[in-house]
């Protein structure tokens, strides 16, 4: 093949993945863009958005490579409603990675900005806004990538191409939207 | 994957590595929070941050996903002339191109319809463009030099290149985004 051959399809292949993943990203920058105010209300919530949107990405998308291999493995069927235990446990597992590492971010954050004197809101909300955010979109993504994934395997697609799209589109868009509400929901709790 | 299917076995097995990306990541959002002020005062560009991390991320996976596959048929050398290699190269870059000037449009069309924008089209589609270009030419390096080094260590380029490629342009997005807009705006 020719340089010229190897681009073009190439840029063919990589095309509907990255669309799909631009159009899940601007949306989720409108969300992003409309929390200004939240922003405002939590310092040192910005500093925590690409350690949770990544997150996202890191755990869900490792979920979907174990369950891409597993279904070409014949360990598991790609049917929900066989409720497989090692599907329940790998999901189980993932969220709960998902919500170590969510909080891990916030701590983290909150001692660098504490060091630096950039005076970040208490260690309580960053946590309960990172807890309640994982936890929300850890279940709308375990779900989302169980359900595509199966789906696309039963109509003969290749479930390695599929993960990767799903969960960075997804990621973002579920990413920001359970972020929104978990700030809101604990700013109301919390009484501010 | 020889993990067994436990909580515990695969809770272990992702743990490290999920957390040292995560102290990466902290990294990046101090970049952006020392950048609050612009982000707070032009809310497109906030629009911009989440597509072009991702988009940065998604060239380098892309990339890495497609060298770790001719690596592993043995047909990668990694020689400056190599068809695979400059071609997958060339495709990366030009995907970034044709791609990242919508990216801008799309940022500043929808950010007019929920609430208006501060700055200019041209400038957005500008800021997009250059972000773009930049970050596609960092991400081929990035890519490169990543997959070379697992070869050279003889690791799996599918278990450590495409998250550490991935979430490395996600830094490098926010980085690249942060200084084309001190730059531009």
């Amino acid at each position: 093949m020719t340089v010229r051959e190897v681009a073009v399809e190439a840029y063919r292949e990589g095309l509907p993945a990255l669309g799909a993943s631009v159009v899940g990203g601007l949306l989720a920058g409108v969300v992003l863009g409309g929390m200004r105010g939240e922003f405002r209300a939590v310092p040192g919530l910005l500093v925590l958005v690409p350690a949770l949107l990544a997150t996202r990405g890191n755990v869900y998308g490792s979920l979907g490579a174990r369950i891409a291999t597993a279904l070409h493995q014949g360990l598991i069927e790609p049917r929900v409603r066989t409720g497989d235990d090692r599907l329940q446990r790998a999901v189980a597992a993932a969220i709960a990675n998902g919500l170590l590492a969510s909080t891990f971010a916030a701590v983290v954050a909150f001692l660098v900005l504490t060091l630096i004197g950039s005076g970040p809101a208490p260690i309580a909300t960053l946590v309960a806004i990172a807890l309640l955010a994982g936890l929300l979109s850890g279940i709308a993504l375990s779900l989302t990538v169980v359900l595509v994934v199966f789906a696309g395997y039963r109509r003969g697609y290749n479930p390695d191409t599929l993960v990767g799209p799903i969960v960075t589109t997804a990621g973002d868009v579920f990413g920001v939207a359970f972020l929104l509400l978990a700030v809101r929901v604990v700013l109301r709790l919390g009484g501010t | 994957m020889t993990t067994d299917w436990t909580v515990r076995a695969i809770m272990r097995a992702g743990l490290p590595i999920l957390l040292t990306l995560t102290l990466v990541e902290i990294g990046s959002g101090l970049v952006l929070g020392s950048f609050e002020a612009s982000l707070l005062r032009y809310p497109t560009l906030l629009v911009l941050v989440p597509v072009t991390i991702g988009t940065a991320g998604n060239l380098g996976s892309i990339l890495a996903a497609r060298l770790s596959t001719v690596f592993h048929l043995g047909l990668l050398s990694f020689e400056p002339d190599d068809e695979l290699l400059v071609g997958n190269a060339l495709a990366t870059v030009a995907l970034a191109l044709t791609l990242f000037p919508v990216v801008g449009a799309g940022a500043w069309g929808l950010q007019a319809v929920v609430g208006g924008n501060r700055l200019s089209l041209g400038t957005i589609v500008l800021v997009a463009f250059t972000s773009g270009a930049v970050l596609s030419v960092l991400a081929v390096v990035v890519t490169l030099m990543t997959t070379y080094a697992a070869y050279r260590f003889g690791l799996d380029p599918d278990d450590v290149v495409v998250p550490v490629v991935t979430n490395v342009c996600d830094v490098l997005g926010v980085l690249v985004l942060v200084g084309v807009v001190t730059v531009l705006v």
